[in-house]
């Protein structure tokens, strides 16, 4: 299954390249070009009329995750946070270090052995670190080196009636969405790049390179967004909610949507009865951010399955949200198809 | 230059949303120059075709805003900033959308004043319920402040000043040179999303692909009590920029401003603006470089509804811009 393959990978940014491997599988036999550029960008075409526009829908491959920084004589691996890690939720954490995956745990002084003023507030990154069961520096030395991607040792399940949680949907729900639009036994009468990139959460910095040598007329990137429908939580500040539907964005930190293909996604939603909300936060930003200011400018918008506790070892999304997701981007191309670009 | 300044300060523009803004803008310049276009991202490109080297002068149109993210049962406007908006700021004062209505700022009940947060504030557009503020208002609409110009001596309080009073020395150098022949060709970007991290330029300035770039803009001033030291002054002439957040100015272009300047007796100050940055980030630093500079209007209160600066200024900014576009900037920069 697509969603526990792909959210199970190890794909710290700049790490890609498993992640990479098992979507060029998945989407090689429905694409008529797949490629991977310089920096690791997995770029999957499927061609149109050469006449018709170019459309560059994206979804980020990598995950925010730690990196080993130092191995102490003791065999314990020190490390630093790559991407938006909350040194709050790592403690005790059981995490894979490297592509062979060897298995740790991020350990930190127990409560019986920590001073009052210590145990008064949460540990920062530099109080933690990463056992591995090596014996000494030579030990560790053999399993792990300094450079090597953390990811958190998170299995997919399946919860509730339609609820799933993993690590990492931000945003391999994203690519799971974009690998099963390519997936599709079908070709359009316009050029669609399918452009998974790399370190999103370090800066866009895949995409911006991606589009740039793509020069897509139209960019469309899928992602795992915020969504804080939770307690403690005002109605306001939600950003999104769970089983409403995907999400679409008007303006985040990193750019305004294009309006008019945000409308025409609305209209595309309302005629097929697909449920969506818009996200009603501006905080954050997406490769979008990177993609619309390239070159002399690219329309683009964002479509995002809302997830709950994004960033961290265990985030939860409603699958109807997903399916939604790809059945609104599905219509959406066929409008594109029928009735050109929204612009 | 005080209707158009009336006329551009008083638009609707706020970043994101800037097609109103642009229709006032491109009513002003067409006939000007030889072709007005808008690119993707929707800046407006005014061009000057002819001989010589290409210069790029950027504008920004856009305005700070708000922008409406959510709409609860009783009908009240949640919503966030475009641009660099202190919440402080919003206590009394006005919000237009696009469709005319009008809001006022409110706030919930806070046991310190210092806890004051735009997450704790919302717009009340008068609405009996949820369901009619959605007639009027939706999630994503971007507003902006209400608020007339007002002219006192040679003093203006207005909203937008930053940057509409740039606008207004770009569209008046334009209307000056029209009908003059001049050696170099001119590319005038009214530019879009300044406010939101200089975005429009990036694109206009990589699709132009100039040779030489400015852009004008308000700068803050050090001439009120107890300001923060900034050796710029209401009056005193535009200033020409030395560095800010986002560029150190080519050295020849400043020079070459200066000179300028002095040879045609137009008053002009230094400045270094520590805070902030203008067009001329994104410009100088497009494909392989493009040696860059900026003029600026010294400007009171920025980012208020009520900024101020002075008209002289202004003329003096337009003169400096009219000077610079007759000079043969291929042998005075390139």
């Amino acid at each position: 299954m697509l969603l526990k393959t792909l959210t199970e990978a190890f794909g710290v940014s700049g790490q890609e390249q498993e992640v990479a491997a098992i979507l060029r599988e998945q989407v090689s036999p429905y694409c008529d070009k797949v490629e991977t550029d310089a920096l690791g960008n997995l770029i999957a075409i499927k061609n149109g009329n050469e006449k018709g526009p170019k459309v560059m829908l994206s979804a980020h491959m990598d995950e925010i995750g730690l990196m080993v920084m130092y191995i102490e004589n003791s065999g314990t691996l020190r490390f630093k946070p790559i991407g938006g890690v909350d040194p709050r939720v790592l403690v005790s954490k059981s995490v894979y270090v490297g592509k062979d995956r060897v298995p740790g745990v991020i350990g930190a002084k127990p409560i019986h052995l920590q001073k009052r003023e210590e145990a008064d507030k949460p540990f920062d990154i530099d109080g933690l670190f990463i056992d591995i069961g090596a014996k000494d520096k030579d030990e560790a030395e053999k399993l792990v080196k300094p450079g090597d991607g953390i990811i958190f040792a998170t299995k997919y399940q399946d919860i509730g009636t339609s609820r799933a949680k993993a690590k990492a949907f931000d945003d391999r729900v994203g690519c799971a969405v974009l690998a099963r639009l390519l997936m599709m036994d079908k070709q359009w009468n316009f050029t669609l790049q399918g452009v998974f990139t790399a370190q999103e959460e370090v800066g866009g910095r895949g995409a911006q390179v991606a589009s740039y040598s793509l020069e897509p007329d139209i960019a469309i990137a899928f992602e795992g967004t915020t969504a804080s429908d939770v307690p403690g939580s005002k109605e306001h500040l939600y950003s999104t909610s769970l089983g409403k539907g995907p999400a679409l964005t008007h303006a985040d930190a990193s750019f305004v949507a294009d309006p008019r293909i945000v409308k025409r996604l609305m209209e595309v939603a309302d005629k097929n009865g697909i449920p969506y909300q818009m996200r009603e936060l501006t905080t954050g930003g997406t490769d979008a951010g990177r993609i619309h200011l390239v070159r002399e400018g690219i329309p683009a918008v964002v479509v995002s399955v809302p997830t709950r506790y994004i960033h961290s070892p265990a985030s939860i999304i409603d699958k109807c949200d997903f399916e939604n997701a790809i059945k609104l981007m599905a219509a959406f191309l066929d409008s594109i198809e029928e009735r050109g670009l929204p612009f | 230059m005080k209707d158009l300044l009336k006329k551009l300060v008083e638009a609707f523009g706020p970043a994101g949303n800037e097609s109103r803004i642009r229709d006032v803008i491109r009513k002003e310049v067409e006939g000007l120059v030889d072709e007005v276009t808008v690119d993707a991202m929707g800046n407006l490109i005014a061009i000057r075709r002819g001989q010589g080297p290409r210069v790029m002068i950027a504008a920004h149109m856009d305005e700070i805003g708000v922008i409406v993210t959510h709409i609860d049962d009783e009908g009240f406007v949640r919503f966030s900033n475009m641009g660099g908006i202190s919440p402080f700021m919003l206590i009394g004062q006005r919000v237009i959308f696009d469709n005319g209505t009008i809001g006022a700022f409110g706030m919930e009940k806070l046991d310190d004043m210092k806890d004051l947060k735009l997450n704790k504030m919302f717009i009340d557009i008068g609405a009996k319920d949820g369901a009619s503020a959605k007639e009027k208002v939706s999630i994503g609409d971007i507003g902006a402040f209400h608020r007339e110009a007002h002219f006192q001596g040679d003093r203006v309080i207005a909203k937008s000043l930053d940057n509409r009073a740039g606008c207004a020395v770009l569209v008046q150098a334009l209307k000056e040179l029209a009908g003059r022949e001049i050696p170099n060709q001119v590319y005038a970007v009214f530019t879009v999303q300044e406010e939101l991290g200089l975005r429009g330029a990036k694109t206009a300035a990589y699709g132009i692909n100039p040779d030489v770039g400015f852009a004008v803009d308000v700068t803050g001033t050090g001439d009120t009590p107890e300001a923060p030291t900034m050796a710029v002054k209401l009056g005193e002439g535009p200033t020409i920029k030395v560095k800010d957040r986002v560029v150190l100015t080519h050295p020849r272009v400043r020079r070459f401003m200066t000179e300028t300047a002095e040879k045609n007796g137009i008053p002009y100050q230094l400045e270094i603006l520590e805070g902030g940055g203008t067009d001329t980030g994104p410009i100088h630093l497009t494909r392989e470089g493009v040696p860059s500079g900026a003029i600026s209007v010294p400007t009171r209160y920025i980012h208020t509804p009520s900024e101020m600066a002075d008209m002289n200024d202004m003329k003096n900014a337009v003169k400096l811009f009219v000077a610079i576009l007759e000079a043969k900037l291929d042998e005075a920069i390139l």
